[in-house]
């Protein structure tokens, strides 16, 4: 008894000490080595009668391996060598040779004939036991993510064989949300298959689940013969359908603020060089996609490492994008001064070149970006709600940016001299504020800004040629729409018109929506010619 | 009488003279040369050049409205596929039942979607004048209904550009759903005959030539009675200094209403006679960059010239087809290359090249290169 102790801790320290001393005693005594090998033994010489009581005994034993053993059983891959009875699990069947194992200590016990083996029997009523066995085995486990996994996948599965023994699982200290779970299945257990005392209870059990098995177990009963459990599993299904109800609406808007803030991630560099210059830059769609490729190329920098490389990406994509920007104010849009309708053409003449460029230079078809880690997955909220993550991360990202933005329009030098220039040029420069030397920055700052969208826009789209295009009209759109040079209206806006759009989304389907968000704005631009927060005072003049 | 006048215009004598003469030296030689001559126009090309006179009687309805109105119209594809569209149903409904299923009424594409019956917007498009009031009446009653909205309320300016551009980008979405039944992603295709001539011969694909060359012609022709007319003169008044205009007591907002229109009409025009002649018409018309690049024409050959328009038009559309023949990938380069250097070195296009030379020969207010790109108020 002390020895199995022993073996069953599972102090790594000591592990290749204990394998040779079980080898050791496996030579000397074979019997009374290991009650493991007994139980094995038992299994393997049981009749069909007694298989159950074999596998009962294993899993009573408490044994940690008892989990490995029943699921090589259950896959065919326990085996009794014919010359030593001894039982092995059989690692690799391929071939004249299977490699084997001990399946007491796991050694490997180099390959033998299949001939020499015999296969210890099972069939498929076993089989279908075996699985809620194990399931129960990991209930039982010391790792709250099996416990949650192996509950999860009881839902709806729960028999007569399981039911005492979850019973009794209910009575000992279990984390809340495995408790929740098995309490559910155990409920729908009972309201298919208990009296009418039980199904009440189960009903009210289920009445808090949105799992969709506790909702099939529900309609079911309100299509069965109880008619009192029936008219109470319909008012459940009642309450449930409003807790959905509240989930969706809740996933609407999440989903809502994410494309929204994608929007205003895209939009407000726009505002910025829109309500400073009065320009409208048509390549600032293809300045996002600079960003996205600037992640791609920092990835393809730092392989195996994609969060570092998106950390940096976002001052390397900032700087590329804005200047990129100056460079194109440089160029092309100080030449254009007082013109804004030539200005947006030769900037559109930018944007394709740069796509063309992109397509020549890398590869017309889309780049992958490497989401890291600590970004995928979701956050479960509950059965109906889940939050991924990448989609906060982005909303998180928005936010930030729009606070630094607003910190520099508000707090800096930089930022009084660009709104003195936005309300009055002419003024301004009287007063000694170098407007082009403004421009530029602002472009730059403008165009960094794309670049940044461009970061966040490269985890959860496609990178490709084309990303600046599919965004640049939207974000004309939020730019329109919540007014010029007023950086709240384009947050305002950017946000009403994800959310509006994933609200239509659903009941009118994807492109209908986008067509009705851009009538309706055709429609609101009537009432507003100049957005949500038009400017006032002598600077709205034009 | 407005129409009239233009043709008392020596610089419309000499376009038409030249567009005439155009028109009847491809037409002979098509006819007369033998095939296989070096002087010989093939029938492509004739249907080649006829594709660039339906671009060119479009760049002339945009530079109406840019030229002479200030309003950059980043949408005008999308009148063009109207018309275009209009055409292509009437052309749809002619094909009978010769089309792959066989239906007499229901073009294949619906047959290939189950609809049992004509929705009731295709009622009518079998009657060649009906389609044809429709080539004219849906864009123009697309331009009334948006134009009001727009003038109305006063959105000019970059404003109005964006709005045009997200008007067509939301029709291309519209009609790249099946469910518009206006065949979805393929658009309309397979057409037989136009009114009872077989479009696959070449002397139907001649007489479209010259009907586009009339049609340009004449398109022309009203454009250039507008824009000299009292009419013209306001909104000319109205593209420089629209508060000004108003405020002298002109209603600019029906005024912008009318020549947007007219142009609209024009441009569906044009679509009209490009379908039978490309064969086929689909949403990609409706592309924003489609409707850009009719800007860009009117940009090379000169803003307010209207035949700087067409000079524009058909010298960009040659050089598309030459680059996308010889090297495709180097086309966009141009195009983007050609929007930054047409509007930073060549504001006036290539009419204001030829204009220097001449020197204001007339007095013609609109033409002697007095054009200011915008007055100080509305730049602000």
């Amino acid at each position: 008894m002390g020895i199995s102790r022993w073996l069953a801790s599972p102090c790594l320290k000591r592990l290749g000490l204990t394998v040779l001393l079980a080898l050791a005693f496996i030579v000397a005594s074979p019997v009374k080595a290991d009650p493991g090998q007994a139980l094995l033994a038992d299994l393997a010489d049981a009749s069909p009668r007694q298989i159950d009581a074999a596998i009962e005994a294993i899993v009573d034993s408490g044994d940690p391996r008892a989990r490995d053993w029943l699921d090589a059983y259950g896959n065919n891959r326990l085996s009794r060598n014919k010359n030593t009875g001894q039982v092995v699990e059989v690692l690799r069947n391929v071939g004249r040779n299977w490699t084997i194992a001990d399946p007491l200590t796991g050694d490997n016990l180099g390959e033998i004939s299949r001939r020499e083996l015999d296969r210890v029997n099972i069939n498929n009523a076993i089989r279908g036991k075996l699985e809620g066995v194990l399931a129960m085995l990991d209930l039982y486990s010391d790792d709250p993510e099996v416990q949650e996994n192996a509950a999860e996948a009881m839902m709806g599965k729960v028999n007569n064989s399981v039911v005492n023994p979850l019973n009794k699982l209910l009575e000992r200290d279990l984390p809340g949300p495995v408790r929740n779970r098995i309490e559910e299945s155990v409920a729908i257990y009972q309201l298919e298959q208990g009296d009418s005392q039980a199904r009440v209870e189960a009903i009210d059990v289920l009445t808090g689940s949105l799992h969709s098995n506790a909702r099939a177990a529900l309609n079911n009963a309100v299509a069965g013969d109880d008619p009192a459990a029936a008219a109470r599993a319909k008012q459940a299904l009642v309450s449930i359908e409003q807790k959905l109800q509240m989930n969706r609406v809740a996933e609407t808007l999440y989903f809502g603020l994410s494309l929204g803030s994608v929007l205003v991630l895209a939009a407000i560099g726009l505002a910025i060089t829109f309500g400073v210059m009065g320009v409208i830059n048509m390549a600032h769609g293809e300045l996002i996609m600079l960003g996205a490729y600037t992640t791609w190329g920092m990835q393809q920098l730092l392989p195996g490492q994609p969060g570092l490389a998106l950390i940096l990406s976002i001052p390397a994509g900032f700087l590329v994008a804005a200047l990129a920007g100056i460079a194109i104010e440089r160029s092309v849009i100080q030449h254009l001064k007082g013109r804004p309708l030539e200005t947006l053409l030769a900037t559109f003449g930018v944007s394709l070149i740069l796509q063309q460029l992109v397509r020549t230079v890398i590869s017309p078809l889309n780049r992958s970006v490497t989401t890291p880690e600590w970004m995928s997955g979701s956050l479960v909220i509950n059965d109906a709600l889940s939050l991924t993550l990448n989609r906060m991360y982005v909303i998180g990202f928005a936010l930030v940016v729009f606070a630094g933005l607003m910190l520099i329009m508000r707090k800096t030098r930089l930022g009084l001299e660009v709104r003195a220039v936005t309300q009055n040029r002419a003024m301004a420069r009287s007063m000694g504020i170098r407007a082009t030397r403004v421009d530029i920055l602002t472009f730059g700052l403008g165009s960094g800004v794309a670049g940044l969208a461009g970061v966040a826009l490269s985890q959860i789209t496609n990178v490709g040629p084309n990303l600046g295009q599919n965004y640049i009209i939207d974000s004309f759109m939020v730019v329109v729409f919540g007014g010029v040079g007023n950086l709240w209206g384009t947050l305002l806006a950017g946000l009403s018109l994800g959310t509006i759009n994933q609200i239509l989304e659903p009941w009118a389907g994807s492109v209908l929506a986008k067509i009705m968000v851009l009538v309706l704005i055709i429609l609101f631009i009537q009432k507003r010619p100049k957005g949500l927060f038009p400017q006032k005072g002598r600077a709205a003049e034009g | 009488m407005w129409l009239t006048r233009p043709l008392q215009e020596r610089s419309t004598q000499v376009f038409l003279g030249v567009l005439f003469a155009a028109v009847a030296l491809v037409t002979l030689l098509h006819l007369i040369m033998p095939e296989g001559h070096a002087l010989h126009v093939s029938a492509y090309t004739v249907t080649l050049l006829g594709k660039y006179l339906c671009y060119a009687l479009l760049a002339v309805a945009v530079d109406l409205v840019w030229g002479y109105l200030g309003i950059l119209s980043l949408g005008h594809g999308a009148f063009f596929a109207l018309g275009g569209y209009a055409m292509g149903m009437y052309l749809m409904r002619q094909i009978g039942d010769r089309g792959t299923y066989g239906d007499p009424v229901l073009p294949d594409f619906m047959v290939f979607l189950n609809w049992d019956s004509l929705p009731w917007y295709w009622q009518g498009f079998d009657m060649a004048w009906f389609a044809f009031i429709m080539v004219l009446l849906a864009p123009g009653l697309l331009a009334l209904v948006f134009g009001f909205l727009a003038f109305r309320s006063r959105v000019t300016g970059v404003y109005l550009s964006i709005i045009t551009q997200a008007l067509t980008f939301a029709l291309m979405l519209a009609f790249f759903r099946n469910e518009m039944g206006f065949g979805g992603n393929n658009g309309l295709t397979d057409f037989r005959d136009i009114v009872g001539f077989n479009l696959r011969t070449d002397a139907t694909r001649l007489g479209l030539f010259i009907a586009t060359g009339i049609a340009l012609a004449v398109g022309y022709v009203i454009c250039r009675g507008i824009v000299t007319s009292k009419l013209g003169r306001v909104s000319i008044a109205c593209r420089d200094a629209e508060a000004r205009t108003r405020f002298l007591g002109y209603r600019v907002e029906w005024v912008q209403l009318f020549v947007f229109v007219v142009s609209a009409m024009l441009a569906g025009v044009a679509g009209a006679l490009y379908v039978p002649q490309v064969g086929i018409i689909n949403p990609s018309e409706f592309s924003p960059l489609f409707s850009i690049e009719i800007v860009v024409w009117v940009a090379l050959g000169g803003r307010a010239t209207l035949y700087g328009a067409v000079i524009g038009a058909i010298l960009v559309n040659y050089a598309k087809t030459v680059f996308t023949g010889v090297m495709p990938d180097a086309w966009l380069f141009a195009l983007g290359g050609l929007f930054v250097l047409v509007t930073v070195f060549l504001p006036k296009g290539i009419a204001g090249l030829l204009q220097k030379r001449r020197k204001q020969e007339d007095d013609d207010p609109t033409e002697n290169g007095s054009y200011k790109p915008q007055s100080k108020e509305a730049s602000a």
